[in-house]
């Protein structure tokens, strides 16, 4: 469908007046008032529960908000289903992506849009239309492959231009580069500089800082539900709106002393994963991990370093190599999972929180004692000591400051923030001698980024041992003493805290080999 | 000229027990493509069966039999769509129950109206669908190999095995070239992506279990007034789940689903060649092990000879918006 020509200068593209929203007892959204105008980018932060997502649901028409009015180009309008936002021309790309896996780009295009009963002609004509939307805007993508074989930044484009194709004037984009690459969110950004220079509306959902800072032209902070600042973004920095976003002042650097590493703790000598489709996700990794010492490991997501994390934790079976762990050697052969790996003083806190750490369902209290629920501490005999557990739970969330520190609340009501301290909680309240950290941060609100940075540098200067897996640099770069770079299943690189920098690690993520191999790596 | 004919009746025999389950298996295929497993075929069959039995003998039509028996499997698939659609209810749950209520529905409404311990009246000829034989049939029969084919294969069917045959391309070209079969399957695969499309995922689901409805009813008023003649308890007697292996044999794809009912007559119509017969190096078979046949096969098809079968990804999930 291609667009109506846009109205003459109209002042403002969408204006959001008094929004009000509750679900249940919480109350998503207050009173929030908000005017985007055409022709540009409008960053909206906040962190996680701050309402930004509901907000956009009800301008999608996904919700109905409980008052308040929205007006588009100067008109009020009615938005009760996603119908009716299309029809106004306004187009969401969601978060987990609304594709159907098993169809083509084209018909996925096609969906809820297909021009008539029978599919022959409509599929003709969307074709072309479509190829000159690609042309108008940049956005290649393969019309007749199966969706679940696109890359996710190639997916995420079929949402992009689904939704122009449907006729957006408006678009909502919500954490587009939580699944991206560096040179992925690059592409995105250069596809919505193109979309503001065609005149449409851009509304960028996103908690990293740097990106609003790198494309927006304006930005709202939302905090519990309510408009808190609005900035022109030229005229802020990153942390105006991160002291925004939280209400308090924030530091976004972690104060730590030098390190004084001592024994290697953890250790691996050619390991090598090779899995069911014969693909070989881990390659000749050898790595030494001292006490008292962060070692981080970067990479692009998918690289490698979830298996390194499965093999050292005992998650999962390697091919060959050795791992030592304080001094005794693991072969392939050796029996070693997850509960003798905790035995021997090895913690892990795994990347996938909910996958791997909690189970959602369960109440805190029993979340919180996974994995050490066989200790003696915690039973009576062959039976659970509940008062036991419960006092432990309590215990634990007061040392990490999870909230609300009730014990027996179902996991899935806590925010990711809270899980996660208190999966690091139960992780760390052993004092490990080996901790192994994926994603800490993951879908975690600066507050509690903050805290948690602050546990794993304290862990440190106890002398213990800290490998770190992370998709952000950033957090790479602000915590490890030693940064190990992995592309393709192999670590292509190490350096130095004091020698590392973004741009350095960037290029060695890409696969260029260009760092010496330093020390503490054997040849 | 005799292995010819004989083999000839053994694949007529298998498009006739064919019907009833390739039936079933599209009315599944409607059904689960859009997200809602159905193990209720079963029991909406048995209610078609009974209600087109009682009203052909009421009435003595055919015609009046069969829009009852799609009245009545229509009902109960309303209620499942009541229960897994409205209501978010369980589908197998509700598919199982269904099957309960069926069974003992028809037993006991049989029992009042005709007294006859659960069976319905013998049906005349002319409340039955009877076979069709079709053009130039007789006289092409003499027509050395080609003529047999024509008159005991293709011909001589009643009009619902022509029906069933003729709805395996239409339920392709619907799925895979028509709006309403993009829908259908985008409904099953991910319900957001259509409700986000602005396109109701009740009112899909509604169409697609109502589709089944018809289909099962078509399916059981076969039973007992085309391939029987009146209505005994429990006479489909697993077909509904038969159906279901079908489907899942077919890889939820309407020419492959096709075969593998095709697959399951055949074992059954050989099955019941079979009794009695004394098979070289082997002796005579128990009966009860050859009546197994078409149930150890499927149980075999299904263990692994088929790959792996994957079910529409949101299928047995009722649609919640989440948040």
């Amino acid at each position: 469908m291609s667009a109506a020509p846009p109205p003459v200068s109209p002042a403002w593209a969408v204006e959001l007046v008094g929004i009000d929203k509750r679900f249940g007892p919480v109350h998503a959204n207050r009173d929030v008032t908000l005017r985007f105008a055409p022709s540009s980018i409008h960053g909206l932060v906040g962190e996680n529960g701050a309402g930004k997502s509901t907000l956009m649901s009800i301008l999608y028409g996904f919700y109905e908000a409980d008052a308040g009015e929205i007006l588009v180009r100067g008109k009020q309008v009615d938005i009760r289903t996603p119908q009716d936002a299309i029809r106004l021309g306004i187009g969401m790309v969601h978060q987990h992506f609304m594709l159907v896996e098993t169809f083509t780009v084209l018909e996925n295009l096609l969906l809820g849009h297909e021009g008539g009963p029978v599919l022959g002609p409509a599929m003709q004509r969307a074709r072309a239309e479509v190829r000159e939307l690609e042309r108008q805007f940049g956005l290649e993508v393969p019309l007749d492959a199966l969706v679940s074989d696109l890359p996710v930044g190639v997916q995420q484009r079929v949402e992009i231009l689904k939704a122009l194709y449907r006729g957006a004037e408006v678009l909502i984009l919500d954490e587009p580069t939580a699944v991206l690459s560096p040179p992925e969110v690059e592409q995105l950004f250069r596809i919505l500089e193109r979309l503001r220079q065609q005149g449409r509306t851009v509304l960028l959902i996103t908690h990293k800082l740097k990106e609003i800072m790198a494309i927006t032209d304006r930005v709202s902070v939302l905090r519990r539900g309510q408009v808190v600042a609005e900035f022109i973004t030229a005229e802020t920095d990153r942390q105006a709106l991160a002291d925004a976003m939280v209400g308090r002042k924030t530091s976004l650097s972690v104060d730590k002393a030098p390190s004084h590493p001592g024994d290697v703790l953890l250790s691996a000598q050619n390991v090598n994963v090779i899995d069911g489709r014969g693909v070989t996700t881990l390659k000749d990794a050898c790595l030494n991990v001292r006490a008292g010492e962060i070692v981080g490991v970067a990479g692009v997501a998918g690289n490698g370093q979830s298996e390194l994390l499965e093999v050292l934790s005992g998650m999962c079976r390697f091919d060959s190599g050795t791992v030592t762990l304080k001094g005794q050697e693991i072969h392939p052969a050796t029996k070693y999972d997850a509960a003798d790996a905790r035995r021997r003083g090895l913690a892990h806190v795994p990347e996938d929180r909910l996958k791997l750490a909690v189970i959602k369902e369960f109440p805190a209290h029993e979340s919180a004692i996974l994995g050490y629920h066989q200790d003696k501490s915690l039973s009576k005999g062959w039976r659970l000591n509940w008062k036991q557990v419960v006092a432990k739970t309590v215990s634990l969330m007061e040392q990490f400051d999870v909230r609300p520190p009730n014990p027996n609340l179902r996991t899935s009501l806590f925010s990711g923030g809270n899980q996660q301290k208190l999966v690091m909680a139960r992780e760390m309240e052993r004092e490990p001698d080996i901790l192994l950290v994926g994603q800490p941060t993951r879908g975690v609100d600066i507050g509690a980024i903050a805290f948690i940075h602050r546990q794993l540098v304290s862990l440190r200067d106890r002398g213990k041992a800290i490998l770190l897996v992370s998709a952000e640099l950033d957090e790479i770069l602000a915590l490890s003493d030693r940064i190990l770079v992995m592309c393709d299943g192999e670590i292509v690189g190490e350096l130095s805290a004091a020698e590392a920098n973004e741009s350095r690690i960037g290029t060695m993520m890409a696969g260029i080999k260009d760092a010496p191999v330093a020390e503490g790596v054997p040849a | 000229m005799d292995t010819l004919l004989g083999f000839l009746s053994l694949l007529d025999s298998t498009f006739r027990l064919a019907t009833p389950l390739l039936l079933a298996a599209l009315a599944g295929f409607y059904s689960e493509r859009a997200g809602v497993v159905d193990i209720g075929l079963e029991g909406k069959m048995l209610v078609a069966a009974f209600a087109s039995a009682a009203a052909a003998a009421i009435y003595g039509s055919a015609w009046v039999g069969l829009g009852a028996g799609i009245l009545a499997s229509l009902a109960l698939a309303l209620l499942h769509g009541f229960a897994c659609i409205t209501h978010k209810g369980n589908q197998v749950v509700s598919g199982v129950a269904l099957n309960i209520v069926a069974l003992g529905l028809t037993a006991v409404l049989g029992n009042a109206w005709f007294q006859m311990g659960g069976r319905t009246p013998n049906l005349p000829a002319d409340a039955r669908f009877g076979e069709l034989t079709l053009p130039l049939a007789e006289t092409l029969r003499g027509v050395p190999l080609l003529g047999p084919i024509y008159y005991e294969l293709v011909s001589g069917h009643n009009i619902l095995v022509y029906l069933a045959l003729a709805i395996v391309p239409l339920t392709w070209w619907i799925a895979y070239r028509t709006r309403f079969g993009l829908r259908l399957r985008a409904v099953g695969e991910n319900p957001a992506a259509v409700d986000t499309a602005g396109i109701s995922v009740t009112a899909l689901r509604y169409q697609a279990v109502l589709i089944a409805g018809v289909l099962c009813g078509i399916a059981g008023s076969y039973l007992s007034t085309a391939q029987g003649a009146g209505f005994q308890t429990n006479m489909t007697a697993g077909k509904g789940f038969l159906a279901l292996a079908a489907l899942i044999l077919g890889k939820w794809k309407p020419v492959p689903t096709l075969f593998a009912c095709l697959a399951f007559a055949f074992a059954d119509a050989l099955q019941t060649r079979l009794q009695g017969v004394a098979l070289p190096g082997i002796g005579e078979v128990p009966v009860q092990l050859i009546e197994a046949l078409p149930y150890l096969l499927t149980v075999l098809l299904l263990a692994g000879f088929v790959g792996k079968a994957i079910p529409p990804k949101a299928s047995g999930r009722p649609y919640v918006k989440d948040r």
